[in-house]
């Protein structure tokens, strides 16, 4: 069976993939954003994952409001970015796990998960910034993968519930992949921050922290609460925390904090970054 | 035989969160030939129609005279009453050179500059 090594959660904001194309790695601005991805580089040279299972949303490139997927699964051999209209340099194609993909899927429906399947698909921001970071360098591809996009932007959103009942489901069917395969796994997206409204600008440091504080031990704790309850706490974008559950739920019941970082502001968000890895991985460093 | 007549806002009363609109069915609908400008300018050659013959281009995708005046008048807010999503005027801010945390600045009334600075304080604290 395949072995999940661990799971990345992070920020994607788009302008971390400008400082990206720009260098500012170090600069004063970037930096303290930028330093919590030492301690995952060190951690993946070790875990030397073959293929990716991300959990992100997308941000009006493949997906128009005219048909807006509630769960969308990829299934294609390769996948695309392309010009989101802000100005990011457009990323090298990414390779696919297609066959990986279809057995998800299959899983997934055989669950009772209506999900969209979708053979094209254009990846945006939210996909390619979160690998760019762990893996630098812009030809760098390492893993291939399969991307799982949550609709967070039309309400009515999944429940958050439902969202950590989809990772299980994906965490059932890598468990009965029967390929050796050394799967990590990405939630992307907040934490706090809200780009629109009279509000715009808003930050929840405590809501933040409990997030981060309960994600790996007992991420029950994150699903108490509705969807509309963490546009609330974490503002209109931080509902992204809908991710990072659903990706909580691929890693499997138990998981150990090898780091975190935070860092307030990254553009309007609060930023952050959390690396959980899995027993299987311990056994093996030990 | 009564007809019976339905429509979105005849919907329950909703949850309101200050200072936030959700977008929802009412929003997604209300915002469609809005949003779906927006999404057009995923390519540069729509961005260049648009800066040609920005009328002419807002007629185009069907505009309603509010979507027309909010865009007109560049005001976030008034866009986003028009059924605006956010992620989809980032794109139309791109073509104005406005990043997110002018837009932020613009909806709350303060300069980019205090807007900046009330973050920065936010990590401070």
């Amino acid at each position: 069976m395949a072995h999940i090594v661990g799971g990345i959660f992070t920020s994607h904001v788009p302008a971390i993939g400008g400082a990206i194309a720009r260098g500012l790695q170090e600069d004063p601005y970037w930096k303290p954003f930028f330093d919590g991805f030492h301690p995952i580089h060190r951690w993946l040279a070790a875990a030397r994952p073959d293929v990716a299972v991300l959990f992100y949303n997308d941000h009006g490139l493949n997906f128009f409001l005219d048909t807006m997927p509630t769960f969308a699964v990829g299934a294609a051999a390769e996948y695309h970015n392309a010009d989101e209209g802000w100005g990011l340099p457009v990323m090298k194609p990414f390779p696919g796990a297609e066959a990986l993909s279809w057995h998800i899927i299959e899983h997934l429906v055989a669950s009772e998960f209506d999900i969209t399947t979708c053979q094209k698909m254009a990846v945006d921001h939210a996909l390619t910034v979160p690998l760019a970071l762990s893996w630098p360098g812009a030809d760098n591809r390492p893993v291939r993968i399969v991307p799982i996009a949550l609709n967070t932007v039309q309400h009515p959103l999944p429940s958050p519930s439902r969202c950590l009942a989809l990772g299980r489901a994906v965490h059932d069917a890598l468990a009965s992949w029967p390929g050796a395969e050394r799967i990590v796994i990405f939630g992307t997206g907040g934490l706090s921050h809200q780009l629109d409204g009279e509000r715009a600008g808003f930050i929840n440091k405590d809501y933040d922290r409990f997030c981060l504080d309960h994600l790996g031990p007992e991420p029950e704790a994150l699903v108490a609460h509705s969807a509309v309850d963490i546009v609330e706490l974490a503002g209109s974008q931080g509902i992204e925390i809908l991710n990072w559950i659903a990706a909580r739920g691929a890693l499997g019941p138990d998981v150990r904090e090898v780091s975190r970082n935070y860092h307030i502001p990254i553009s309007n968000t609060a930023a952050a970054t959390m690396l959980l890895e899995t027993p299987a991985t311990l056994s093996k460093a030990a | 035989m009564t007809a019976i007549v339905e429509t979105l806002t005849a919907r329950p009363h909703r949850r309101t969160i200050p200072g936030t609109s959700l977008f929802d069915g009412d929003a997604a609908a209300r915002g469609y030939a809005l949003n779906a400008m927006c999404y057009s300018f995923n390519d540069e050659a729509n961005r260049e129609a648009f800066r040609a013959d920005e009328e002419g281009y807002c007629q185009r995708f069907g505009l309603t005279s509010q979507q027309r005046a909010a865009v007109a008048s560049r005001n976030v807010l008034a866009m986003i009453d028009a059924g605006g999503n956010i992620y989809y005027l980032a794109k139309l801010a791109g073509i104005f050179g406005l990043s997110v945390q002018d837009l932020g600045a613009q909806q709350t009334g303060v300069t980019v500059e205090e807007f900046r600075h009330k973050l920065q304080a936010e990590g401070e604290l």
